[in-house]
């Protein structure tokens, strides 16, 4: 009964987008008010009964109704109550669902605080929203529909797939999903401004937060999907280059293009073309990102099933929204208005230069991505693209980017005196190769290029705070003066230099932990000691425990440092009876940033056990760093309402958003 | 600096920076792709020793064997020809005789490989693709595996 209702809902919730995506639309064309009224309740209802229908396969899955043949294939009676919760999208077609719950969150949240845009932009925005929803409404009901029942209900279900019962999947695809999906707002803004043919400096001020948003949540989305591969893959990697890891950074890098041309657009008025190029590509990239990841194409951990109808249906959604958003790009673009040009050393200039090298960067992941899979399908030729054509492609794209991450901030408008920027950052340059040089004298060994990597990381950072310790002139006037302007100082600028600073550390910890780190894999028996960096590790031997549907095979290790016992390590692996899997748990031991881990191999004929072992000195910066930029990102976010609100130059006066009601 | 100038700059600049992803992306697709070989492949393409290649199959039963210090060999086949596989260190959890796996390594002077990864399928319903390709070209391929899901 209680799947009967989700599937209704979600029927009722097609209808509801199929309204939406041409009433407003015709309303707005006319300028006729009740038809363009139309949106913002519809996208609210759609919302209720997206919501109704996730809410339905949720409680089927915490009843244990297998009947459901979603819930069946994917979830065990005795699984955690948490990964009952966690399993409706640990699946293809759950995962769909949440797909669009998220995308009518967002529909819903335009229609309740888009309250000052102009009452034909918001129509439009809000039923391009619906043709996106509408498109992947249809493709849930006819070929993933999680709602299907089997004729006669099994007793026991098949179990979640044992690698996703885990707590970094429970977080990993909602916040990427909010990415993912939070850059249709900016796509739905810039189609909209395609067809109304205007654009100015208030559309960049209303499309910026919500890519802000959608920024954010990719960032530490992407950030915990490393993590848990790092942990639960047993490999102690952080990034493999993986087909699917790929599809996430690519609309990441378009992502953050998008944020800083957004700028240049809200402040200068220039870029417009460009910026509403960047707002289609992110989310043409993120649905391309969800071709591969869903389609089959790739054989990943996140392809649940390979079904080739599904990846037909989804590459024509693509085609239909990317080859029709650059179709009216083609057709609109030339009819804007373009912009005033700037000088080349400029605010502007950096950050048109943050853009090239990122868009750079993202069309050779692209490459990288997608050349095996047209070579394989035009000659049949199968082959890898692996780690070391991204080292030798993104890497030296990334590297002058990182460069004059600190130049930007300190540019400027319309003329920069570059001389003078590079006098600011003398103290960060110096700190840099001060690291550099200390990073030789202490490296025994190793790559040449890595002292060289944790000079770019100190100066990405120190140069990140410049700007804010210039502003509050720190060690120049008084401390107290200093503080005050500190509170003082513009959110922006804080969100600006945290955030960089963020990719600074993450860039650090990615220098040191590949690096620096050290491995070991060893067969040991019961008693038998092994040395790693400074840690002394004895094997004390193997237990079993009974696990809620696994059981689990732990090895004791007891970890000395100086001969002094400091922790207990447990790694372990799970056999899972269902699905007569087995899933390898490291143990890992956390001191200050940096990581010991321990991964179990096979129990050998003689009693011995393989170990893996790796010491990561300082691995948990990458994630941090992440972290950091999210919060950058989260001051940034708070800084609009103080912005909107604050009085703007006169000579301006037609960019100041309308604040009395839309409608 | 006049108008057409400033426009000239950052048209060059953006063709530059394209023109360098551009040489990026050739040089190293020249130098590091890996091809993927399934045995047959191997012995009808006439591979040359040393070169690095991805080997898919199945891991022939009967034929694991360890040895001292975490040593492996297995033989991959493709149901019509088998190649010996060497390699040190842990097999992922899912390893197992009569199981898909794609070994990445160099050929040998003898005509063994030596693995220096090993990747095994991630849970029961997934069958590396490659590796399938490979199956349902020999002809070994059962339907049913398919349709089991």
């Amino acid at each position: 009964m209680i799947a009967e209702f989700g599937h209704y809902a979600l029927v009722l919730a097609l209808g509801l987008a199929l309204i939406q995506s041409v009433l407003p639309m015709i309303g707005a064309r006319l300028r006729d008010d009740t038809l363009m009224g139309v949106a913002g309740p519809a996208a609210l209802a759609q919302f209720v009964f997206v919501a109704a229908a996730f809410a339905a396969l949720t409680a089927c899955y915490v009843g244990s109704d297998f009947s459901v043949l979603n819930v069946f294939e994917n979830s065990h009676s005795s699984m955690p109550l948490v990964y009952k919760f966690t399993s409706v999208w640990g699946n293809h077609e759950g995962s769909m669902l949440l797909w669009v719950l998220i995308l009518a969150l967002f529909g819903a949240l335009v229609a309740s605080f888009g309250g000052n845009l102009p009452a034909t932009l918001k129509a439009t925005v809000l039923s391009v929203q619906s043709w996106i929803a509408a498109a992947f409404y249809i493709f849930i009901l006819v070929s993933s529909n999680p709602f299907l029942r089997l004729p006669q209900a099994p007793f026991e279900g098949r179990d979640l797939n044992p690698i996703l019962q885990d707590f970094g999947l429970a977080v990993h695809p909602p916040l990427l999903y909010l990415g993912y999906v939070g850059f249709s707002i900016s796509f739905s803004f810039a189609i909209a401004a395609l067809i109304e043919g205007r654009i100015d400096a208030a559309w960049a001020r209303w499309v910026r937060p919500w890519t802000l948003a959608a920024w954010m949540c990719l960032t530490v989305g992407i950030a915990m999907g490393s993590y848990w591969a790092y942990y639960e893959l047993g490999w102690g990697g952080f990034w493999f280059w993986d087909p699917v890891e790929n599809a996430s950074l690519m609309p990441w890098l378009a992502g953050t293009a998008l944020l800083h041309s957004a700028v240049v657009m809200e402040r200068r008025n220039a870029l417009k073309v460009w910026t509403i190029l960047l707002s289609i590509l992110a989310f043409s990239l993120s649905l391309v990102g969800t071709f591969l990841v869903r389609s089959g194409v790739l054989t990943s951990v996140h392809t649940f099933a390979s079904d080739p109808t599904r990846g037909v249906f989804i590459l024509a959604i693509l085609m239909l929204f990317i080859g029709g958003g650059l179709g009216l790009y083609a057709w609109r673009a030339p009819a804007l208005k373009q912009g005033g040009l700037f000088a080349p050393i400029s605010r502007e200039g950096a950050l048109v230069f943050n853009n090239l090298f990122l868009t750079a960067a993202c069309a050779t992941v692209f490459v990288g991505t997608l050349y095996p899979l047209a070579l394989e399908a035009l000659t049949g030729e199968k082959i890898s693209v692996g780690a070391p054509f991204f080292n030798l492609t993104f890497g030296p794209l990334f590297i002058p980017l990182l460069l004059v991450v600190p130049l930007g901030p300190l540019m400027p408008w319309k003329r920069g005196d570059l001389l003078g920027v590079a006098q600011r950052l003398i103290l960060a340059a110096a700190f840099g190769i001060l690291a550099i040089a200390a990073t030789f004298a202490l490296m025994s060994g190793g790559p040449v290029l890595a002292p060289f990597g944790i000079g770019l990381a100190v100066f990405t950072m120190i140069g990140a705070l410049t700007d804010i310790v210039e502003r509050i002139g720190l060690a120049r006037v008084p401390l107290a003066t200093s503080l005050a302007r500190a509170r003082g100082l513009p959110r922006s600028v804080w969100g600006t230099g945290v955030a960089h600073f963020g990719l600074g550390v993450s860039l650090l910890g990615i220098v040191c932990a590949s690096t620096w780190g050290s491995e070991r894999i060893v067969a040991l028996k019961p008693g038998a000691s092994v040395s790693l960096s400074s840690y002394e590790l004895t094997f004390d031997g193997m237990v079993t425990r009974q696990g809620g549907n696994y059981r689990e095979l732990i090895a004791k290790f007891t970890v000395r440092q100086g001969g002094a016992e400091i922790a207990v390590m447990e790694p372990s692996k799970r056999t899972f009876a269902t699905r007569q899997m087995s899933t390898t748990e490291a143990a890992l031991l956390t001191r200050g940033a940096s990581q010991l881990y321990l991964s179990l191999g096979d129990q050998e004929a003689d009693g011995s056990v393989a170990v893996r072992l790796y010491h990561k000195p300082l691995v948990l910066l990458i994630w941090l760093g992440a972290v950091v930029m999210f919060v950058g990102g989260a001051l940034s976010l708070s800084d609009r309402r103080l912005r909107i609100g604050a009085p703007k130059p006169a000579r301006r006066p037609a960019e100041r958003p309308a604040m009395q009601p839309a409608e | 600096m006049t108008r057409k100038q400033r426009r000239l700059v950052l048209i060059g600049g953006s063709l530059g920076v394209l023109a360098l992803a551009a040489v990026l992306v050739l040089s190293a697709l020249k130098d590091s792709i890996v091809f993927f070989n399934s045995p047959t492949d191997i012995a009808e393409k006439n591979i040359q020793p040393g070169s690095r290649i991805r080997l898919g199959g199945l891991v022939k039963p009967g034929t694991l064997q360890k040895g001292e210090q975490l040593a492996v060999r297995f033989d991959v086949t493709d149901g019509n020809r088998a190649i010996a596989v060497n390699y040190q260190g842990i097999l992922p959890d899912l390893f197992r005789e009569g199981q898909g796996v794609i070994a990445e390594g160099t050929l040998q002077p003898g005509g063994g490989f030596k693995a220096d990864s090993v990747l095994a399928k991630h849970d029961e319903k997934y069958m590396p693709k490659e590796v399938a390709d490979a199956l349902k070209k020999q002809g070994h391929w059962k339907e049913d595996y398919e349709k089991k899901k």
